[in-house]
């Protein structure tokens, strides 16, 4: 990746898109649990102070009070950490958001390894798969910049639970500024005819890299970004398999229940193709710098690459 | 309306749960039947709503935070004109707007769905902080089961609404000193609930939730309430009504079979007879 390649964290663009759409969304209204310094809803709090609420280390209880603002007509968006919003508000997304399909959009940010240094207790990697089996729920992991802004708006525009994972670490920019978003659509971001590699999060940069390194291995990569892991976008990702005939995921989340096991799921059974699935294979996280972490679990374009080629070639 | 109408009101209410309850062979009797005056007051007197719009946008909200207590919550609204009293019978069966716990995707009038303990009171705070946005004045109102206030959730919402002053909230909790497995003090003991209210900065107002005079009044006071958000502790008995489900333990979740029933409604018709000859 080149030097001159822009990095932004999505928990910025994620505080950012908050401002940016705040007057043309009157009914936008931000909650957090004493992270706004952290998810970057404080940016929203200094903008528009009147429409932000902090609830204080409360996650469960920010969950039903997004929920009761939904049914008078605001659009909530409740702010906090992945492994809080997913985990320990769970059951009251389940049953007082997604049961009754209330208009709330959660902002979870610092998810995944990226987290670093605050280790396995505040690395949620089961977010993906938790949400995902939620009725109704619609989930997406941006990418970069754009797309972070990108889904934040998708998320105003649609009528019905939302989750939004955003990431601490700072990420490249990759989509173009024109980038025509659209909940559960992938895009094809580089084309090739002998593997897919269907990625998602910070795992999409990455794996336009490992594409690249796979040149040289004779090997001709399709890249394909998911930001939208539910509703998933069947057709693009059962067009590529077929082409290629060969599928790898990739995603900063237990490869269990997440991207890799909801894409397991669609090619088992419309059209079973040799896959493998690159993530976090049943263990929990550690400390250390976010680079660190990702190249230990071999989530940078040169894991990526490496576990590519030898699913390639075995 | 007069007392002896609302005690009139309530009754039918009761024959409404234990008919439901009965109907369904399955349901919360005793928790229902404890409220059953608090339901009546506020569908027939205390909140500003309409059976023929149930979605009035400036209607007053209700939560059943103690969702399991949907038959009470049913019977009240069929009474009140949301639906036929007749549908009660239909409590808890496939196809069924009544569903176990009240879902406001199942059925209008519901203004949040509820059943998991601890979260309705929650979901009350978000819709009195909404009013509170837009400069409304609608109230909200949630009714919790005293075995509910076992749940963290519910001292996190009450935190949050002491600390944002929602005086458009009215948190009631039915005191029928029975759950589940026992008397609440024996299980896992949630007294004082009045002191614990009161040190989350809620004005708090103990009543006997089973007379009208009280409730009346306890609501009046809530609506004089300013900058802090009012808790009425109703101290009830559960079952009321019905003289062999009264004080006892295991009508929270079981069904009357067909003697039980015509028991039941023996008690509910000789109250109704009672009120009849009151008014005459």
């Amino acid at each position: 990746m080149s030097e001159e390649v822009k990095k932004v964290a999505t928990r910025e663009s994620y505080g950012n898109a908050l401002v940016e759409y705040a007057d043309q969304y009157p009914n936008l209204v931000v909650l957090d649990a004493d992270l706004a310094g952290a998810t970057k809803t404080g940016t929203f709090k200094k903008a528009h102070p009147e429409r932000f609420f902090d609830c204080g280390i409360a996650e469960s209880d920010m969950m039903g009070i997004a929920a009761g603002l939904s049914t008078v007509g605001k659009i909530p968006f409740a702010s906090t950490f992945a492994m809080f919003a997913s985990g320990r508000a769970f059951e009251q997304v389940r049953n007082s958001i997604a049961y009754p399909h209330l208009n709330v959009k959660i902002g979870a940010t610092h998810a995944g390894i990226s987290v670093g240094e605050d280790g396995a207790s505040h690395q949620a990697l089961e977010d993906l798969a938790l949400m995902r089996m939620l009725p109704g729920m619609v989930v997406m992991n941006p990418a970069d910049d754009i797309e972070a802004k990108a889904a934040v708006k998708a998320a105003l525009d649609y009528v019905g639970p939302v989750y939004i994972r955003f990431g601490r670490a700072a990420c490249p920019i990759i989509n173009k500024p024109d980038y025509d978003f659209k909940i559960g659509k992938g895009t094809v971001l580089r084309e090739g005819k002998d593997v897919t590699i269907i990625a998602t999060g910070i795992c999409v940069s990455a794996s336009l890299e490992a594409a690249e390194m796979l040149k040289a291995d004779g090997i001709d990569a399709e890249v394909i970004n998911i930001c939208t892991i539910k509703p998933l976008d069947d057709e693009l990702i059962l067009a590529s398999a077929k082409k290629t005939g060969k599928v790898v995921t990739a995603e900063e989340a237990f490869v269990a229940g997440g991207l890799g096991g909801a894409v397991a799921e669609l090619l088992s059974e419309k059209l079973p193709t040799k896959m493998t699935r690159i993530g976090i294979h049943d263990r929990f996280g550690e400390s250390g710098t976010a680079s660190a972490l990702i190249e230990k679990y071999g989530l940078d374009g040169k894991g990526i690459y490496a576990s590519v080629r030898d699913f390639v070639k075995a | 309306m007069t007392d002896l109408e609302l005690k009139k009101i309530a009754n039918e209410v009761r024959k409404g749960i234990v008919t439901a309850v009965y109907s369904a062979q399955s349901g919360h009797p005793g928790g229902s039947l404890s409220a059953a005056d608090i339901f009546t007051y506020l569908y027939f007197e205390e909140m500003n709503i309409d059976p023929e719009n149930p979605k009035k946008p400036d209607r007053d909200r209700f939560v059943l935070s103690k969702g399991h207590t949907a038959p009470g919550l049913y019977s009240v609204m069929a009474n009140r004109g949301y639906f036929p009293v007749e549908e009660l019978k239909t409590l808890r069966k496939l196809g069924s707007r009544l569903q176990g716990h009240p879902s406001m995707q199942y059925l209008p009038g519901i203004d949040m769905s509820s059943g998991s303990l601890g979260q309705g009171i929650a979901a009350a705070c978000g819709m009195a902080l909404g009013a509170k946005i837009d400069n409304k004045d609608f109230r909200v109102y949630t009714l919790l089961g005293d075995g509910e206030c076992e749940e963290g959730e519910v001292w996190e919402a009450s935190m949050f609404a002491g600390a944002k002053k929602l005086d458009n909230l009215v948190v009631i909790v039915d005191n029928n000193n029975l759950q589940i497995d026992g008397p609440i003090t024996e299980v896992n003991n949630p007294y004082p609930l009045d002191k614990k209210f009161e040190a989350f900065n809620f004005h708090v107002i103990n009543i006997n939730g089973n007379d009208f005079d009280e409730i009346r009044a306890a609501f009046e006071e809530a609506r004089e309430t300013k900058g802090m958000p009012t808790a009425i502790i109703a101290k009830t008995t559960k079952g009321k009504g019905v003289s062999f489900m009264e004080n006892a333990v295991g009508w929270h979740g079981k069904a009357p079979n067909d003697e039980q029933y015509a028991v039941a409604m023996a008690d509910l018709d000789k109250i109704s007879d009672d009120l009849n000859k009151e008014a005459k």
